[in-house]
This record gives structure tokens, C-alpha cells and sequence, in this order.
């Protein structure tokens, strides 16, 4: 069982991290063994109870969260075959996130680490989906440019070495799932609204409305979907003015067209710039098909590889929080007892 | 109850009159800013940060994370009630800490919390004109009393702006 891949240390193969996950939507959590072997990862996802009111209901999100963490826990542990007295640390979100989420997964962690007398080491949710890719891609390596896309992120990110980022651009409105929700939500379509959008516009026209692709033209890594979100609800409403019956999958393939194309602009622009041979995509929406044909093609057109990571690593999960814990853990890092939870955490903030 | 009206042309616009009324604020201060999607409530809000010396660019809408804090002159907490379903989820995010203190407390939708807000509080509702796809009414609410001073200074703004006009 020993893996034998160099670059991150044999001698570090037995170390497991169990990682927990609960700042959004699932209750999540993993055990990993020597930073890239997943022996167990279970996410409990309330995306179910969630698609009963159109969105993340927060009341929810955290009381659901207190009923499922510990089973949850569990069931990663016996899937795992071991023992909490196994674990070498535990690794957990404290943001960013729903502060109610955050701090169910959080206190969890404390307590069980305590009790075990293992270092806890807390985990930003963003680096943690970068740590996804390394998961799944052991050849992935440094200096390299990650997007990370998901419901409340849309961060383009320059990875100079593990644990050394910088933030070239981030969204100055809107996130990019939040533009597919909302809009999906006016559509009429089911939430989570990504999903359903992607499948609506396999059979539109991404070229039957030209939506705007906001800041593409200036000179920023930023991003901005306010604009693009404003022009898909006028034209529906428009449309609806006149009576007439709603191009749900013209629309749909156009909305998803607009954002895919202003994604893949942007960062290949920065993989260009910074000279980097690698991008890593994350997050959720990062399950997108059109974004990972689109940017594939137009990354291998420059000689530039594209990872992502399976969709299951895609969504929040607590294997990739295991992942970048290991990290940490080996430099032999740890947070102090009184962590809070941070629901507007970014990247570089101290631990 | 004291309204004022003013016709905002662009999202530009909008943001002026955040910025405008940023500089009317005081500590403590509740603003309940309603309108439907794509209205410019996040627009405005980001005016109002720029008037309390935040930088703009890094006002994200609350959408997701429900609550975004920033530090400016004074620090301002700008909430988003999209999401909330049921009024009492709202009693999970430590609301009140917020209303009472220093800062000054945006909340996008805050007609979804109403019996949530303070007993006086400033309503701002942005309404789409139904022809000019740009143009957007914003109306000036002062719900409770407590906020005329803010509103008559405003009103000698934006008359004088259109003055200029």
C-alpha cells in the first residue's frame, strides 16, 4: 500500500489525516493516507432538502449539519478501516463559508482532536479545492495558475509552490455559480441552477443572444457577472412582456457560452502572462462541461495542460481538505485550540 | 413618513447615490435596500462603501456567504436576505450584534426579514423603469423617524445635482 511516487516523501506514506468539510451544502468528511491515497470520503450532500426552496436555505444548512456530522464521521472512519487513535491529525474548514456550517464541522474537529491529543490544522476552503487536483493528478507540480468557480467563488489564482498563492483576479460582483442560480431561478429551472443550465443548453444555440462578457476587453484579471446576470433577466422578462413563450435552451446555451467564455479568457490570459505550463480547474462549477472543453482546447492550443478533478472532488468533500491538511501537517504546522470560524476568510490570511 | 424619489439613469448613477448618501451616515445606522434581481442593490451598496472609504472592487455580493464585513471610516456589514426562506432562519446569523453596533448595516432584501429589522431603520427601494432598461427610480424611506436629517440634507443634494444637470 505503500505509494511510491516521489516528490512528496515515502517516509510520510502512513500518515492519515482525517478531513471535515461543512461550509456550505454537504457535510463531508475523509480519510487520507499519505496525502494522496483516499480511503475513504463521504459526502452527505442536502442538496435534496435544498432544491425544496430554490437555494441554500442557512437554518437548514446548519441543523442538518448537526444531525449528520458525527454519523458522517463514522461512516469515514469504518470505511477507512481504522481507529481515531490511527489519525496522525485531523484537518477541517473554518471558512470562508456559512458561519452556522463552518462552525458544526469546526467544533467537531476541536473536540475529537482534543480527545485524541493530535495536532487540528484548519484549512481555507479554497486552497482546499485546489488541493483536489493534487489528490487525483500526482504529476501535478508548481508554478501553475488555478481557477476555482463554484457558487460563492470565482478566484483566479497564481501557485508559485504549495502553500505560496496569489490572487490575480476575483469577481467584483457576482460569482459565477450565483450568475447560473439566479438565473436558472428566473428561468424557472431547479436549483442547484449550474447543473440544470448545462443541461438546457445542450440542445440551445450559444450564439441565438449575445450576452455580455463582462470586463473580457479590460485590462484585469477580475471578473464581473452582475452585468451578464441584469441582461439575461431583462431579456426574459422581455419576453415575457410580448407573451412569448420562453428559448429556455437558447437562452440557457448562451448564459453558459457568455461565463465559459470569459473563464477560459481570463485565465489562459494569466497562464500566458505568468509563463506557466499548468492550470488547475476547481470548485463546482468547475464540473462544467462546456468549461472543461473549451478551456482544454484552448490550453493544449498554446501547449498548456489543463487537470481538473473528477466531479466528485469537484463539490465540497473532505478528502482535498485531508489533502492540503497533510501538507501543512508535514511542515509541521497546527492551529491554536481557539480557531474561530472565518466566513470571509481568503487565500494568504494567517492560519 | 418622510420619501424622497430620485431618478437614477445607469448603474453609475446608482452608485453615486450611494456614495451621496454615505456621507449622510452615522454609526448605528440600518439601511433596508429592496428591489427585484438585477435592480442595482449590490450597485448601490458598493457606492455606499466607496462614501465610507472602502474600496469597491472588493464588495462582492453577500449572496453566498449571507454577511461580507468591511472596514472603512467606519465598518459596514452588508447582508443579503436572498436566500432566507423562512424569517427565523435569520435568527442564526447573529444579526443583532450587527444592527447595534458601530458600523453601518446594509441588508439586501430586507423586506424578506422585515420583523427582523430595527424599529427605525432607512428603506431604499430600487424600482426598474418598465421602458428605459438603465433607468431606475430609488425611493428614500424613512421608516420610524429617525433619519430626517439624512433625507432633508439629500434632498438639497440631488437637487442641487439636477441643477447642475
Amino acid at each position: 500500500m505503500v505509494d511510491k511516487q516521489v516528490g512528496w516523501g515515502a517516509e510520510h506514506a502512513d500518515v492519515l489525516v482525517l478531513g471535515i468539510e461543512t461550509s456550505c451544502d454537504e457535510t463531508a468528511a475523509s480519510v487520507v493516507k499519505g496525502g494522496r491515497m483516499v480511503l475513504s470520503n463521504v459526502i452527505a450532500s442536502q442538496v435534496e432538502l435544498h432544491r425544496l426552496y430554490g437555494g441554500v436555505v442557512p437554518e437548514i444548512a446548519s441543523r442538518k449539519h448537526i444531525e449528520l456530522i458525527m454519523p458522517v464521521i463514522d461512516l469515514a472512519l469504518k470505511k477507512a478501516k481504522i481507529k481515531p487513535t490511527d489519525l496522525d491529525c485531523i484537518a477541517v474548514t473554518y471558512g470562508p463559508g456559512l458561519v452556522g456550517a463552518l462552525l458544526v464541522g469546526l467544533s467537531s474537529a476541536k473536540a475529537m482532536a482534543l480527545a485524541l491529543g493530535c495536532p487540528l490544522i484548519g484549512i481555507n476552503h479554497i486552497e482546499g479545492h485546489i488541493y483536489a487536483n493534487v489528490l487525483e493528478h500526482k504529476d501535478v507540480e508548481p508554478p501553475l495558475v488555478c481557477l476555482t468557480v463554484s457558487g460563492g467563488h470565482t478566484d483566479l489564482l497564481y501557485i508559485d509552490a504549495y502553500g505560496d498563492y496569489k490572487i490575480l483576479g476575483r469577481t467584483r460582483d457576482d460569482a459565477a455559480g450565483e450568475a447560473f442560480d439566479k438565473i436558472a431561478r428566473v428561468l424557472g429551472l431547479d436549483y442547484p441552477g449550474g447543473p440544470e443550465i448545462a443541461k438546457q443548453a445542450l440542445s440551445g444555440d450559444p450564439k441565438a443572444i449575445d450576452f455580455p462578457r463582462g470586463l473580457i476587453h479590460e485590462d484585469t484579471y477580475d471578473f464581473s457577472f452582475s452585468g451578464l446576470k441584469t441582461a439575461a433577466i431583462n431579456h426574459v422578462h422581455n419576453l415575457q412582456q410580448k407573451g412569448e413563450t420562453l428559448p429556455i435552451s437558447d437562452i440557457a446555451a448562451s448564459l453558459q457560452a457568455a461565463i465559459v467564455d470569459v473563464l477560459v479568457h481570463k485565465t489562459l490570459a494569466a497562464a500566458s502572462a505568468y509563463k506557466v505550463d499548468t492550470i488547475l480547474l476547481s470548485g463546482g462549477v468547475g464540473a462544467n462541461e462546456a468549461l472543461r472543453d473549451q478551456l482544454r482546447q484552448d490550453a493544449q492550443a498554446l501547449g498548456i495542460n489543463l487537470y481538473y478533478p473528477s466531479k466528485v472532488l469537484c463539490t465540497d468533500n473532505g478528502a482535498m481538505i485531508a489533502c492540503a491538511g497533510h501538507y501543512r501537517f508535514l511542515k509541521g504546522q497546527q492551529s491554536p485550540w481557539d480557531l474561530n470560524a472565518a466566513p470571509q476568510l481568503r487565500l494568504g490570511d494567517p492560519v | 413618513m418622510q420619501q424622497l424619489k430620485v431618478v437614477s439613469d445607469s448603474p453609475e448613477a446608482t452608485d453615486r447615490i450611494g456614495w451621496l448618501t454615505a456621507g449622510y451616515l452615522r454609526p448605528g445606522d440600518v439601511l433596508s435596500i429592496t428591489g427585484e434581481l438585477g435592480a442595482g442593490k449590490t450597485v448601490l451598496v458598493k457606492g455606499i462603501a466607496a462614501g465610507l472609504d472602502i474600496d469597491p472592487a472588493q464588495v462582492t455580493s453577500p449572496t453566498f456567504s449571507l454577511m461580507n464585513e468591511y472596514t472603512g471610516r467606519l465598518p459596514m456589514y452588508h447582508f443579503d436576505a436572498y436566500r432566507i426562506n423562512r424569517p427565523e432562519e435569520w435568527e442564526d446569523l447573529g444579526y443583532e450584534e450587527y444592527f447595534r453596533g458601530e458600523g453601518i448595516t446594509c441588508v439586501e432584501w430586507g423586506n424578506m426579514i422585515e420583523e427582523y429589522l430595527p424599529r427605525v431603520f432607512l428603506e431604499i427601494h430600487i424600482e426598474k423603469d418598465a421602458v428605459q432598461e438603465l433607468q431606475r427610480t430609488i425611493s428614500f424611506l424613512d421608516v420610524g423617524g429617525g433619519y430626517e436629517k439624512l433625507m432633508a440634507k439629500l434632498r438639497k443634494e440631488v437637487d442641487h445635482a439636477h441643477s447642475w444637470d
